[in-house]
């Protein structure tokens, strides 16, 4: 299911490791058509080629790119951001010798112990201790070993990094240049607290922004402009299941994108389908065999990018122009991104919807360890939905 | 005017009751009088534990599991307390305490059906391997998030407190909270000593200190005199203590037990001091950031098991036959339970919906069926064969 380098000197490497490789919790079927091991050196969702990449970001046929999975694109993003601005600073648990995902790796030994170095076992002291740095002018880049860890740390992030700013009022103090980074979702074998995507309990505290990536070329441009650009707090999730598996041709020298921008990445004018991060893959996997099934239909494929604030325009625009919608993500259904998503559109673009907008989501349940195959949403899931989008109209 | 400098304090002491040789050096606690057969139990439990433990790491290696923790050097701080404790006192683990269980009689099988997440699985295939627990012998599940357990312990042991206050003539019960060093620098450690410490609770926190959090060795980890030091801090009662002493390890349990029930009951921390051998997990290869001659020196050093069984040795209780009679037994049992739970069905898939509430909600019935027609309508794309009842449980 996921590229599996055996690299033995990687902690965790064992959550990444390949379905073939060694038993996950919960099998894939055999027989499976439709829900085959995402190819993830076929997937259009990633530059398999140079020019793909050049022409993604408007580069000249001879710009240096390279072939990076996404742990290191994220490597290279955060070296970068050390070696431009010396008021850049990296600290986690286990970050010093290159995190459990490799994610910081060497970064200590070129940065020194004062910027880059690990911090006891405490998420509110991590997060309080960034907010500290950044109201104080330095831009520190927080990492929580996993997402499902964040907790402890969220009166930190919803009583004081997002109301800072507004607290403070005309002073102008605000803890802009934080960026806490965290990896979440599945991985086949995470259970309850490996697994997890919080998004959405960020998503609804105003002052935060949530960005996820899909990609090792978009968590580059996004990550960069979160740490050495924006001058709101971040909170950047990476889904860890990407960060070996994805890989593809990324632009060599830095670039930004925007933090409040969405994506489309495959046009279509019959139904749009919204998602973020990981079920991208999976989405444009079902678009195909759904454009096989049915001749003639078209699906327009958007990357939320930025979960809040959210693009609104964009999606609005493409259903304007479909009449359907999907929306698909990984997190619970209860209260997830879909709901938002789903009424803003109900809003927006009542009139010319033809079919009321769907969720593709996992269940209202926890993530149960050998039960993942039937809790998180699959291309069958996502095919289905399509399905009876089209159907009802 | 004078500020206290904690480094110019002397540090807290190491409780030890046999040395690295086994000698008695606490000749007030020797241990000689215990019944050997007693002594045997204990020795043959750790043994246990770290017997499974090779053998379930070396199944994670082949693929048979997906995850696993030893906790190779700690068996004699989860066993040696563990057998202090009455089978009424209620227990928290981290995740680094199979000793606990073993020694309250959690069996091979159910230790077995946790491992593989089949039907038996108290857990309900919920959780990730080693995330024991069982309502029988009185142990909360394990939850992965670190720390959580032990202001739960606090209010868990208040509540024993008050049931004796209406009701005297249920016995007195402690809770025991375990957790690493590395899980002492969360909130929740601070949060839990400063209000059992208030509210006089009944907990005896044992911190294990393995030297590392993962990656982080415990020099990063906290300043000051241990985590032993955080005790007197919060105004707790206190001792370190020799990890790998299992006779220092009971007797100090034994006597922590006593004074949290004395009185108004008062909450007791200990330190247990050890190593973690191990890599940190079947996920972790710790020679990324430790040298391996490091390890292997603690390993020729010092142990739990080799310290007890010199002991054992030198009173004429235990030889090498015994060892090897010893050995070969537990893993001729272990290997049986292992290929037993391996071949059980799963859990039924409808236990992915269960207890999320007391009762199944509305929503939840409309997921299941959602899931039901799914799978009916591409019954080649999910693999029912593991589960219990297949499709027929999501009724
Ligand atoms: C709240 C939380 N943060 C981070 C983690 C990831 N994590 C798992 S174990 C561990 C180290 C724990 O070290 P320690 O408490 O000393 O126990 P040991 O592993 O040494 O037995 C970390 C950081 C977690 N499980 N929970
Ligand atoms: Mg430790």
């Amino acid at each position: 299911m996921f590229s599996c380098r055996r690299n033995t000197r990687t902690v965790f490497s064992k959550l990444l490791r390949s379905t073939s490789q060694c038993r996950s919790a919960s099998q894939a079927s055999t027989a499976a058509r439709l829900n085959r091991p995402v190819d993830f050196k076929k997937t259009p969702i990633l530059h398999q080629t140079q020019n793909s990449a050049r022409a993604a970001f408007g580069l000249s046929q001879d710009a240096p790119v390279d072939w990076v999975n996404l742990h290191g694109a994220i490597n290279t993003t955060l070296h970068h951001a050390l070696k431009t601005d010396e008021s850049v600073l990296l600290f986690g648990e286990d970050v010093a010798f290159g995190g459990v995902f490799r994610c910081t790796k060497g970064l200590a030994d070129e940065f020194g112990a004062a910027r880059v170095f690990n911090t006891p076992l405490t998420e509110q002291g991590i997060v309080g201790f960034a907010i500290g740095c950044a109201a104080e002018g330095m831009r520190p880049v927080a990492e929580i070993q996993f997402a499902d860890y964040v907790y402890p740390a969220f009166d930190q992030l919803v009583n004081e990094a997002a109301k800072f700013r507004y607290r403070e009022g005309s002073t102008g103090g605000n803890c802009g240049g934080m960026v806490v980074r965290m990896p979440c979702g599945s991985v086949g074998h995470g259970a309850l607290y490996h697994s997890q995507s919080p998004e959405a309990l960020f998503t609804h505290i105003p002052g935060l922004r949530v960005i996820i990536p899909r990609s090792p070329s978009q968590a580059k441009g996004l990550l960069t402009a979160a740490i050495l650009n924006c001058n709101d707090p971040v909170i950047f999730m990476e889904p860890k299941i990407l960060y070996r598996a994805a890989e593809e041709f990324v632009p060599r020298d830095a670039y930004t994108l925007p933090l409040d921008k969405a994506e489309v990445v495959k046009k279509g004018k019959d139904l749009t389908i919204i998602s973020y991060g990981q079920p991208l893959y999976l989405c444009s996997a079902a678009i195909e065999a759904l454009e096989k099934e049915i001749k003639g239909l078209s699906v327009e494929l958007i990357d939320l990018r930025a979960i809040y604030p959210w693009d609104r325009a964009t999606v609005m625009e493409s259903v304007q122009k479909t009449g359907r919608a999907i929306v698909v993500h990984e997190s619970n259904y209860n209260a997830g991104v879909g709901a938002e998503v789903a009424a803003s559109i109900q809003e927006g673009a009542f009139l010319r919807l033809e079919a009321p907008v769907a969720r593709v989501t996992s269940w209202g349940t926890h993530h149960g360890f050998i039960f993942e195959k039937f809790h998180i949403p699959d291309i069958t899931s996502k095919h289905i939905g399509s399905s009876v989008s089209i159907t009802r109209c | 005017m004078k500020f206290q400098n904690p480094a110019e304090e002397a540090a807290m002491p190491t409780y030890r009751i046999i040395d690295a040789d086994g000698n008695v050096v606490d000749q007030s606690r020797d241990p000689s009088s215990t019944p050997a057969e007693e002594i045997i139990q204990w020795y043959r439990n750790m043994l246990t534990v770290s017997i499974m433990d090779l053998i379930m790491f070396d199944a994670q290696r082949q693929g048979r599991t997906s995850f696993y923790m030893v906790s190779a050097g700690e068996e004699g701080i989860a066993v040696g307390s563990a057998s202090a404790l009455s089978p009424d006192d209620v227990c928290f683990l981290q995740y680094r305490e199979q000793g606990v269980m073993v020694q309250r009689g959690f069996t091979l099988k159910e230790m077995m059906s946790q491992l593989f997440a089949n039907k038996d699985d108290n857990g309900k295939g919920h959780n990730m391997p080693v995330h024991y627990g069982s309502s029988k012998l009185n142990v909360h599940t394990i939850s992965s998030t670190l720390a959580t357990q032990i202001p739960q312990a606090s209010g868990a042991a208040y509540a024993l407190k008050m049931q004796r206050l209406i009701n005297p003539n249920v016995p007195p019960r402690i809770v025991a909270c375990y957790f690493g060093e590395g899980a002492a620098s969360e909130g929740d450690f601070h949060a839990a000593l400063n209000i059992a410490a208030t509210k006089s609770c009944p907990t005896v926190f044992i911190c294990r200190n393995n030297g590392f959090a993962i990656s982080t060795a415990s020099i990063e980890q906290y300043k000051g005199d241990g985590i032993a030091s955080r005790g007197m801090g919060y105004g707790i009662d206190t001792i370190r203590v020799d990890g790998n002493d299992f006779f220092a390890v009971r007797e100090v349990m034994l006597e922590a037990r006593k004074r949290a029930l004395e009185g108004d009951c008062r909450p007791i921390l200990v330190e247990a001091m050890s190593y973690r051998v191990s890599h940190h997990s079947t996920s972790d290869d710790s020679f990324a950031y430790r040298a391996k001659r490091e390890v292997e020196e603690w390993k020729r050093r010092d142990n739990p098991i080799t310290r007890l069984r010199k002991w054992m040795e030198k009173k004429g209780i235990w030889d090498e036959d015994k060892e090897k009679e010893a050995r070969a037994s537990i893993r001729k049992d272990v290997l049986r339970e292992f290929a037993a739970a391996e071949k059980l069905k799963k859990p039924p898939l409808r236990s992915l919906f269960e207890d999320v509430y007391e009762e199944i909600t509305p929503e939840a019935r409309t997921h299941m069926k959602e899931l039901k027609e799914l799978i009916e309508k591409y019954p080649n794309e999910y693999d029912l064969s593991p589960f219990e009842g297949g499709l027929k449980s999501l009724q």
